[in-house]
């Protein structure tokens, strides 16, 4: 198998440097796109870019579900063309005029063609209505600012109002640092809208995907009636650097896994991306089937 | 305001003084018979977060504050004001149970935030935090949170949930300390005291963002050179809040917490902004 993987890596290896060759006859050098290969943060396997997608960006080797855009994520879960977003064109302003931040938010919406780092709107999942918000950790690792906490709290509030239950998938370095204390606000306002969804006794799922961390972990992500991780995610509160500086001592591989939240006690299960839309649907219709028990 | 013209980075310095009141100082001159309750119930006693049941000029109600110790023994046993997970679930097993007995929470954030550590990750840190904000939200009680020191992250908003925010004139909430900001955004932890003047962290400019409601005068030169006249200026604005908090009716006051964190946030959303 292993030698499979080097056939497939040797063969694309060759065929771009031919494609090259046909383009530039005179260099000598060879540029190596550098997402033909992906590293496993996990296992360190060296997989095929193109294999990692048809596996659904899982790893092949240890099943670390790696991190995926969220147009995709909304393409494995939700039925087709049943999507309809909200607040699609949000953008954030400056609160702390942080320096270069307007610049820096142009050339991600214009790299990503996302506006912010989430996407909201409701769909259907296998024939069942819910509320979806779905994190992507390529806008400035989907930190939560002004944006990312209005259009959840949005999400959250249209929920609330259509009586529907809401499935976010959570991925977040934590409370975006440019945005100061609007940010860390957004941690109350978002947690505040998930508790009066709560109270209107509606079904609030959340997915925990790569990385789930930081403010995010501590506010909406952990509120969830039932928390779903994808295998071998990280899940934390803080940085693994600012532990490993806090306590002077390098700290195990599976710490902060989903794994190891499952084991604590902070997630319910683990679920793989194989299985997602199914469970997800049986959950959902596990809370809206008002169905009284069958005599035989 | 004549503390209006201090740098951000000044306001630093004087909360970092060694003779900066904690509020085991502020305690005895602000409440009596006060009683100290213990433990979450669930796990342990945090050191870092002290919570009980005391009287405001007669009236009951129950405090819960975090610890910044004033010597190195008591350091140790508030670890530097640093919560982990057990002091977060004190704090919200004692705001229940004011819920349940009518009284109103006052809550006092001190701290550099949050602990980080193996056994804070264990405990559900992140967990911990995220609870306290939804069940503070819908909290049938009235909440007043106060500023003493050092506001710093998802630590202190865990206390901050509230009806109003007080911050004593030299204190600082920031999402991050200057230094973690300087380290994360520049790459270059040296540059602390730049982050800190500006990053929007002192009682003026979060009352500009909307996130501070009333600026509690310290002493001059800071709260060390005169605790008393500093622990006088927090009970006049305890008694005046929850005075006209205490009068309106649970739900319109709900409402408005939920508002006053529900307002915060800046963007834009015509189509054509991007243009």
């Amino acid at each position: 198998m292993l030698e499979d993987l080097f056939n497939v890596v040797t063969t694309r290896f060759n065929s771009v440097v031919k494609d090259d060759k046909d383009k530039k006859e005179s260099k000598s050098t060879v540029d190596i796109p550098k997402d033909l290969f992906f590293k496993c943060p996990r296992c360190s396997s060296v997989v095929v870019s193109e294999d990692l997608d048809n596996n659904l960006g899982v790893c092949p080797d240890c099943g670390y579900h790696s991190r995926i855009s969220a147009v995709r994520r909304l393409a494995m879960v939700a039925d087709k063309e049943s999507f309809i977003e909200y607040d699609k064109d949000m953008i954030s302003k400056n609160p702390i005029d942080f320096p270069e931040y307007e610049e820096k938010q142009a050339k991600l919406r214009e790299q990503t063609g996302l506006k912010d780092a989430v996407i909201t709107g409701e769909c259907t999942i296998r024939g069942r209505k819910c509320v979806i918000g779905i994190m992507d950790s390529r806008y400035m690792m989907a930190s939560m600012g002004s944006v990312v906490g209005e259009k959840l709290t949005r999400a959250f509030e249209k929920a609330t109002e259509k009586r529907l239950p809401i499935v976010l998938f959570t991925a977040s370095g934590g409370a975006r640092m440019q945005e100061g204390m609007v940010s860390l606000m957004q941690m109350a306002k978002t947690s505040g809208a998930a508790a009066r969804h709560s109270e209107a006794g509606l079904l609030y799922i959340t997915v925990m995907t790569d990385p789930t961390t930081g403010g995010v972990t501590a506010s909406f992500a952990s509120l969830g009636d039932i928390i779903i991780a994808e295998p071998k995610v990280l899940i934390g509160f803080a940085g693994r650097r600012v532990i490993e500086g806090t306590i002077k001592q390098r700290l195990p591989e599976d710490f902060q896994s989903a794994e190891f939240l499952l084991e604590h006690g902070f997630v319910d299960m683990i679920v793989d991306r194989k299985s997602m839309r199914k469970t997800l649907s049986h959950l959902i219709s596990l809370h809206t089937d008002n169905v009284e028990v069958k005599d035989r | 305001m004549s503390m209006n013209n201090i740098t951000p980075w000044k306001k630093m310095e004087i909360i970092r003084h060694k003779n900066r009141p904690t509020i085991r100082d502020y305690l005895p001159m602000i409440f009596e018979d006060f009683y100290e309750m213990h433990g979450d119930r669930l796990y342990g006693d945090d050191g870092a977060i002290i919570g009980g049941i005391g009287r405001l000029r007669g009236m009951p109600v129950t405090i819960i504050a975090e610890v910044k110790g004033r010597d190195l023994n008591e350091n140790k046993q508030s670890n530097f004001a640093m919560p982990h997970p057990e002091g977060y679930r004190k704090a919200l097993r004692l705001a229940k149970q004011a819920e349940k007995f009518k009284r109103p929470v006052i809550c006092f954030i001190d701290t550099p935030g949050a602990f980080c550590g193996i056994e804070a990750e264990k405990r559900g840190q992140g967990e911990a935090i995220a609870r306290n904000l939804f069940e503070f939200m819908t909290l049938k009680t009235p909440v007043v949170s106060v500023v003493l020191g050092e506001g710093g992250s998802g630590g202190a908003l865990a206390l901050g949930v509230c009806d109003e925010l007080g911050m004593l004139s030299n204190s600082i909430y920031s999402v991050i300390s200057p230094r973690g900001f300087a380290s994360i955004l520049w790459k270059d932890a040296s540059r602390e005291k730049e982050a800190c003047n500006i990053m929007k962290i002192t009682a003026e400019d979060l009352t500009e963002l909307q996130i501070c409601d009333a600026i509690i005068e310290e002493s001059e030169g800071g709260a060390h050179n005169d605790p008393m006249m500093t622990a006088e200026n927090i009970e006049e604005f305890l008694v005046k809040t929850l005075k006209e908090k205490m009068q309106i009716d649970i739900d319109v006051l709900l409402n408005q917490r939920y508002t006053k964190f529900r307002k915060i946030g800046e963007f834009e959303e015509s189509a054509a902004a991007e243009e």
